[in-house]
């Protein structure tokens, strides 16, 4: 018989009507009938606070300092600012947990995890909060440090709050995706892992995250939200099975593919001839990825894969949404000094970041107020016309080192003309 | 925890999915050749090897309780062979390789609650954060809001048939964690931040707080003789930017925090680049616990959008092809001075040209 204090919640009622699955539900029956007398509590008071919330329209939640012995991170403390009225829940710290990249779990996994949870917690689990992380929702100081060294224990680390390198993303994949260009969860681990001092013990002037798309449909948001967004894509030709193209035709007409892929490329690099032939024109192909998700069948990526890297991606807070901008159009990641090449440079730019942010700036943030260019120099990376959507509108720049900077960009054509 | 029985952590970071990944992904890991959308809710993928994988996708209520998370596993085990995965938003995904697994799971998700849907051109299930449930600057709720919206949108996540996906994103507040969306619902203030001048001085780093400010609003101040902080009030736009450093500056107000709707953001380079969300309404009332006016908008704006778009079209291609104006007035919301952005980079969104349509 459940111990908890049963409050009364007439607005939450209201969220259990209805077809969608109810969260509220989930809480009354860890209420009611959880076997755990603290579970049974905890989750009683934490229903009375949220019905307090509703009725008045205002969130009682405070942060704190709270973290596990060794780590400086990976909390997020709560503490009631109307504990007295609900004590049982007084504290309802979350625990960010990093997930595989694509999300990927067993079942026994995903029990063990349960069984963890309902030692030391509430038994509120989301997968995954907007940066990612599997969120462990609601327990207290005492219990905290429990309930991490037993997932430690098998194999679970703490992900990124605060200012510091934060957990990363990456979509489904090469795991199931023809779309796929790039190993998602080779570059993702690559990445973090390189950076678990940066995770644990934020020292960063903000946060800093890395999310990782297989194909330009970018599935993650990664050009939207990371600060290191990388972006499967291939540079040879589209691979275009021409009788798949006919089947494709035969099942949804001509008129379909003209109307719905034929005059929908951004680039108008595509022709049907008269006996059905699909014709690509693939110097200007700008990778969109609209054919491809129109006639999966019929078209693929091609085969000289690598990715593309933006920089400086996040939302709203400051200065308004930036999207990354292109830093690397191209990059292979084939072989392992590849992979090397793709985390040194991760690491030159946290460490730019981490000299030149101001406090409570992201890096798009940082390279708005200082210019690509200086960025650029900062990190090494040459300029490259990718980079921008066109070039410098107004003439009111200095100039005079002109010939220096077309010498460098005629030297470097013949690099690469030569290697 | 006595300091003789702390252990350093393990700092094994994120560790290798291969592990949980089923056999026949593991197996055809980059070898993928198309798939198709045999039915809403069910995604079939074929390998250049000729394995096939079927997918079943089912929304939930994000926020798990263990009961919940163990009937999900435990039709995991029955139709699965015991790999799952989840989706960026929080949707939970099955893989067979046994066709006829396919209908009996679905039954027995469907069976104990679960909305099976989500895939292709469907709303698919709203991404959102925390909110009063349990973040500590929060205007409104956000499970509570997209339990309330996808009982409105579910036959549109269970059939699949809109012009393109459409992505909804929800935030209780305006640093905006729910993302970039179709269509995002927004906290909205609309008063400067009420401060308690007494709290300031022992609780905010005033200097850090005068810089968080994006317009420059704040300065310290002695107010009745402590050293606090003072708000410009004709500058300031409400963002509630020094909340999250200076909780004495509250800028949650139970009447005039409202809600504001964004339509066009789009994370995918497909056709066009990627966009972020215009602004279309404001002034929408907070008004938990089921928040009807604000649904109101976004169905008639879905309405529009799945009679008006081309197939193909997301919500920002659509409006790009019949423009701003058809818009508002296919939707009946009205246009106001807000609409025109005064923002950095504002006279970008300005129309320099005769290119109108009548």
């Amino acid at each position: 018989m459940s111990k908890a204090t049963i409050h009364d919640t007439p607005m939450l009622d209201e969220l259990e009507k209805g077809p969608w699955p109810s969260f509220i539900s989930g809480f009354k029956r860890l209420r009611d009938e959880h076997p755990s007398e603290h579970i049974n509590k905890a989750v009683g008071d934490l229903l009375g606070q949220l019905e307090h919330s509703y009725e008045t329209r205002k969130g009682y939640w405070k942060g704190g300092t709270v973290s596990v012995f060794g780590y400086g991170g990976g909390i997020i403390p709560r503490f009631s600012e109307v504990g007295n009225a609900f004590p049982e829940s007084k504290e309802f710290h979350t625990l960010r947990v990093q997930p595989t990249p694509g999300n990927y779990y067993t079942t026994d996994m995903m029990n063990q995890l349960a069984d963890s949870w309902e030692k030391y917690g509430s038994g509120l689990i989301t997968f995954h909060g907007q940066t990612g992380n599997i969120m462990f929702i609601g327990t207290d100081t005492d219990r905290i440090q429990h309930f991490f060294d037993e997932i430690n224990d098998y194999g679970w680390d703490l992900g990124g709050a605060g200012p510091c390198v934060r957990t990363a993303m990456s979509c489904v994949g090469a795991a199931r995706c023809e779309q796929s260009c790039a190993n998602e969860h080779a570059i993702h681990r690559h990445l973090v892992n390189e950076f678990v001092d940066d995770v644990h013990r934020p020292a960063l002037p903000y946060k800093f995250k890395f999310k990782v798309s297989g194909c330009p449909n970018d599935c993650q948001n990664a050009i939207e939200r990371a600060d290191f967004a990388v972006i499967g894509t291939w540079r040879d030709d589209m691979k275009v099975d021409q009788a798949e193209v006919k089947n494709f035709i035969e099942a949804k007409g001509r008129q379909y593919i003209i109307d719905n892929v034929i005059t929908r490329c951004p680039t108008n690099c595509m022709t049907l001839s008269d006996s059905d032939e699909l014709t690509v024109d693939n110097s200007n192909c700008v990778r969109c990825m609209h054919c491809l998700n129109v006639m999966t069948k019929a078209l693929s990526p091609g085969d000289d894969k690598g990715v593309s890297i933006l920089i400086g991606g996040k939302r709203t807070l400051k200065i308004g949404d930036l999207m990354g901008t292109v830093v690397v159009p191209f990059k292979k990641l084939d072989t392992a000094e590849d992979y090397e090449e793709l985390v040194e440079m991760a690491g030159d730019i946290i460490d730019f970041f981490a000299e030149n942010a101001l406090e409570h700036e992201r890096t798009g943030e940082m390279i708005e107020r200082i210019g690509l260019v200086n960025f650029l120099e900062g990190i090494d990376i040459d300029v490259n016309p990718h980079m921008v959507s066109n070039p410098r509108q107004c003439s009111y720049v200095r100039m005079d080192g002109w010939d220096e900077e077309a010498e460098k960009w005629f030297e470097r054509k013949a690099e690469e003309a030569s290697a | 925890m006595a300091l003789e029985d702390m252990r350093s952590p393990i700092e094994s970071g994120c560790p290798d999915g291969f592990q949980y990944m089923h056999p026949t992904m593991r197996k055809n890991f980059g070898q993928w050749k198309y798939h198709e959308h045999p039915r809403p809710g069910v995604l079939l993928h074929v390998a250049h090897s000729g394995d096939q994988i079927w997918t079943v996708k089912a929304g939930t209520q994000r926020i798990l309780d263990v009961y919940s998370l163990r009937k999900l596993t435990e039709i995991g085990d029955k139709f699965a062979d015991g790999y799952i995965r989840f989706t960026l938003r929080s949707n939970i995904e099955y893989m067979v390789t046994d066709e006829a697994k396919v209908e009996p799971m679905i039954k027995a998700l469907e069976d104990a609650g679960f909305i099976v849907g989500g895939t292709a051109n469907s709303v698919a299930m709203m991404s959102h954060t925390q909110g009063w449930l349990h973040c500590d600057i929060p205007g409104t709720d956000a499970s509570g809001v997209v339990k309330a919206m996808m009982d409105e949108l579910i036959d549109e996540f269970k059939q699949c048939n809109m012009p393109n996906r459409v992505h909804i994103t929800t935030s209780c507040c305006q640093i905006n964690c729910g993302g970039q969306g179709d269509i995002a619902i927004n906290v909205q203030h609309t008063k400067p931040p009420k401060i308690n001048h007494d709290l300031v001085a022992n609780v905010c780093e005033r200097p850090t707080v005068v810089a968080r400010c994006p317009v420059a609003a704040i300065r310290p101040a002695m107010v009745n003789g402590k050293p606090s902080l003072e708000v410009d009030e004709k500058k300031c736009i409400c963002c509630g930017a020094c909340f999250p450093p200076c909780p004495p500056m509250q800028i949650n107000d139970p009447e005039n925090s409202k809600l504001a709707i964004w339509v066009g953001g789009n994370h995918s380079n497909a056709r066009s680049k990627p966009t972020f969300q215009k602004l279309v309404a404001a002034g929408v009332p907070n008004n938990p616990p089921r928040w009807p006016e604000a649904t109101a908008i976004v169905k008639r704006i879905l309405k529009e959008y799945k009679e008006g778009a081309k197939d193909w079209e997301r919500i920002n291609d659509w409006i790009d092809r019949i423009g701003w104006p058809r818009f508002f007035e296919v939707t009946g919301l009205p246009f106001t001075k807000y609409h025109i952005d005064n923002w950095r980079g504002a006279r970008n969104s300005l129309n320099a040209s005769t290119h109108i349509r009548f």
